[in-house]
């Protein structure tokens, strides 16, 4: 088997691979294991102070905790060395070709696939024969700038270039997007530029990330544990809000146009702190650029040094013919489960999802799935296709969530209860009959 | 059907932390060796495997931790304790649990991927191990039924070779622990995941764990229990010790 990125999703693809008896090839540009949360090369989207936006006991892989002292919400360079320490427990290290980059794969037929591979030094290329390929890659590391009309006279970079807040002091900063990058950005130039502008296209819920003393995500998961109806979740969350946030309009911030729990939430306690104390000016969407000044949608004209693109990535995969992951022209693949590629039953992206929940747990039990489904392909045919017919009736519905705002953000936005339900069903399914 | 991908209880109620008591023997040990961590059961700590088998699977070359279950704490608290601490060690770690201690490396294996497990005298059926008690140590055992403190008796603890002294010694070193219902009542322990190994080891003289619940604690791994003939329910303290585990340790090195 060929696994793609040795970051959290592909270590834990790895792993269950290997589990199910398979032996695995994983090829990392990379020098070292962590992909985004490797802090030490260039591609990282980390910066300085980034720290889980999910609390611990919801972010670790299930079968591999974090240790149960550290704090609820680990800064960055912990999540690094909570990966290191699961490849190192696992010898995950002997399956992963550093320095090696994808360049290609093609499906031969049979269900077998060429991988050509190259040195990111350059040399030559190499092609391998692989029974099936687990894409890992990973889809915060390709920067969406916004197009903006119009030259900016002072200096514009993407979020993935800010690392440290040096590069914020005793300058006046526009902070680009309502992520919760945008958000922690914003935070941290309310505490070292002299001046800040926030500008956002929509209203969020902005969610705290303590509630009644417990991380916020725990709070909330007490609801899905009871299966309260989602209206009435919705009518929690905006209650439970008004009460901790409150009324964010005042501070000139938009109006959520949408529910909650219709987009990626939002957790930041301290974005609502600055706003109140002047630090943070919320502004509407840019327009334009127009040499010193940035032009907003209602026409007012902000003077920043320094414009921070807090917009976001997108999923790349350029060695992968768009057909293969049945993407559309805006380059949203269409996969089963977000996982299962519909027309190659030997192809899978791990790791393609995004929730109210950390990824690592929601990785790892689609890795269990796609080393499950791989295994039952090869000792039972027969299952396996029963599997398969059983699958393409499962609908969109019980696992995608219903109703988001419809943004690329979004493309891959789950509800973890569902998904996760929904990948249980898959497990169940593909039991060995006993 | 109870899940076991919606985790609502350790997401949204995780386990507190707390300091583990852990005694770790790694001098000398061998590099490709797996861990191994050693979990007593009701009324032993660390110290009960301190004695002879840590120093002694040492010496084969495997790096010894044991630990001491938290005070008070229930199966939830001593499986998470187990988990934390294997998770810690530097690679895939063995489990050994004696007593009421493999119950709780049973449920462990449910949540870590362990190399491979060893169940000692593993109390894993509560009836049986209520019965035989009840037989060979009613006074200390009744009162525990209605909450109070169980007395562990020399007869159920140790053959008959243990000379007298010895065995008294020990005694005073177990703790009157106080059972919860939940050895009895708790469900089947969760299938293992990443596929383990698992040996079995008790003695068919052992008065607490009949040897029909060993050989179905067996079966269910799909194995038969090895069998230490004359020895009590210690096996790491009773006379004999070193047979069990020198077995145990044989054991591993055929499984790698």
């Amino acid at each position: 088997m060929c696994v793609i990125g040795a970051g959290a999703s592909g270590l834990t693809t790895i792993k269950n691979l290997r589990e199910y008896g398979f032996e695995v090839d994983c090829y990392e540009r990379e020098t070292a294991v962590g992909g985004a949360w490797n802090w030490r090369h260039d591609r990282s989207p980390v910066y300085a102070g980034t720290h889980l936006i999910s609390s611990r006991p919801l972010t670790e892989f299930p079968d591999f905790p974090m240790p149960d002292t550290w704090p609820d919400y680990p800064d960055h360079k912990r999540v690094q060395s909570y990966l290191e320490s699961y490849a190192r427990h696992f010898g995950l290290e002997e399956s992963v070709w550093f320095g090696t980059e994808v360049i290609s794969v093609v499906p031969v037929g049979d269900g077998r696939w060429d991988v050509t591979t190259q040195s990111t030094g350059g040399g030559s290329s190499r092609v391998q024969r692989y029974a099936g390929v687990v894409v890992a890659n990973g889809h915060n590391w390709s920067p969406a700038r916004p197009e903006i009309p119009g030259d900016f006279r002072g200096q514009m970079i993407h979020s993935a270039q800010y690392k440290d807040p040096a590069q914020l002091r005793g300058r006046k900063v526009l902070v680009i997007g309502g992520g919760n990058t945008g958000c922690d950005i914003a935070v941290e130039a309310a505490q070292q530029a002299t001046a800040v502008w926030h500008s956002t296209r929509r209203g969020y819920w902005y969610a705290p990330k303590y509630l009644f003393g417990r991380p916020a995500d725990q709070v909330n998961d007490r609801t899905l544990k009871l299966r309260l109806p989602l209206r009435f979740r919705q009518w929690l969350y905006r209650r439970a809000i008004a009460l901790t946030t409150g009324d964010l309009t005042r501070y000139g911030l938009p109006a959520p146009d949408h529910q909650p729990y219709e987009s990626h939430p939002i957790v930041n306690s301290q974005l609502p702190y600055f706003l109140g104390h002047g630090r943070i000016v919320a502004v509407p969407d840019v327009s334009s650029f127009d040499g010193a000044s940035v032009v907003l949608s209602d026409g007012r004209r902000v003077e920043p040094d320094l414009v921070i693109t807090a917009t976001g990535y997108r999923p790349s995969f350029e060695f992968l013919a768009p057909e293969l992951l049945d993407t559309a022209e805006d380059g949203r693949p269409d996969l089963h489960l977000h996982a299962f590629a519909r027309k190659h039953p030997t192809l899978a992206v791990v790791g393609l999802v995004q929730a109210d929940f950390g990824l690592f747990p929601l990785a790892h039990w689609q890795s269990v799935a796609v080393a499950r489904w791989l295994r039952l392909r090869g000792t039972d045919p027969e299952q396996a296709a029963a599997v398969q017919q059983k699958e393409s009736t499962r609908p969109l519905a019980s696992w995608s969530r219903r109703r988001v705002v419809p943004t690329p953000r979004h493309w891959f936005e789950v509800d973890h209860t569902d998904y996760l339900r929904a990948v249980e069903g898959l497990l169940r399914e593909m039991e060995p009959a006993r | 059907m109870k899940s076991d991908l919606l985790r609502f209880e350790d997401w949204t109620n995780p386990v507190p932390a707390v300091a583990r008591e852990v005694v770790s023997l790694t001098e000398g040990v061998e590099k490709d060796r797996p861990p191994l961590l050693f979990v007593p059961g009701l009324g032993h700590g660390a110290w009960a495997f301190a004695e002879h088998w840590l120093p002694q699977a040492a010496a084969r070359g495997f790096p010894a931790h044991a630990l001491t279950p938290r005070a008070g704490g229930d199966l939830r608290a001593h499986v998470h304790d187990v988990v934390q601490v294997a998770a810690s060690l530097p690679s895939r770690t063995v489990l050994v649990g004696h007593g009421v201690g493999a119950l709780v490396v049973a449920y462990a294996m449910g949540r870590y991927p362990a190399k491979a497990a060893v169940l000692a005298a593993p109390v894993t059926e509560g009836w049986p191990t209520l019965w035989a008690a009840l037989r060979t140590n009613p006074v200390g055992t009744i009162p525990a039924l209605f909450g109070g403190r169980l007395k562990l008796s020399r007869k159920q603890l140790f053959g008959p070779d243990l000379p007298a002294e010895q065995a008294q010694r020990i005694l005073d070193r177990v703790a009157t622990a106080r059972p919860r219902r939940e050895l009895i009542t708790h469900d089947p322990a969760p299938r293992p995941v990443g596929d383990p190994p698992v040996l079995v080891v008790g003695s068919p003289d052992d008065r607490i764990v009949p040897r029909v619940s060993l050989e179905r604690t067996a079966t269910r791994y799909g194995g038969a229990p090895l069998l230490f003939p004359g020895m009590g329910h210690d096996l790491m303290l009773d006379v004999a010790w070193s047979e069990p585990i020198e077995a145990i340790l044989d054991w591993l090195g055929k499984q790698s």
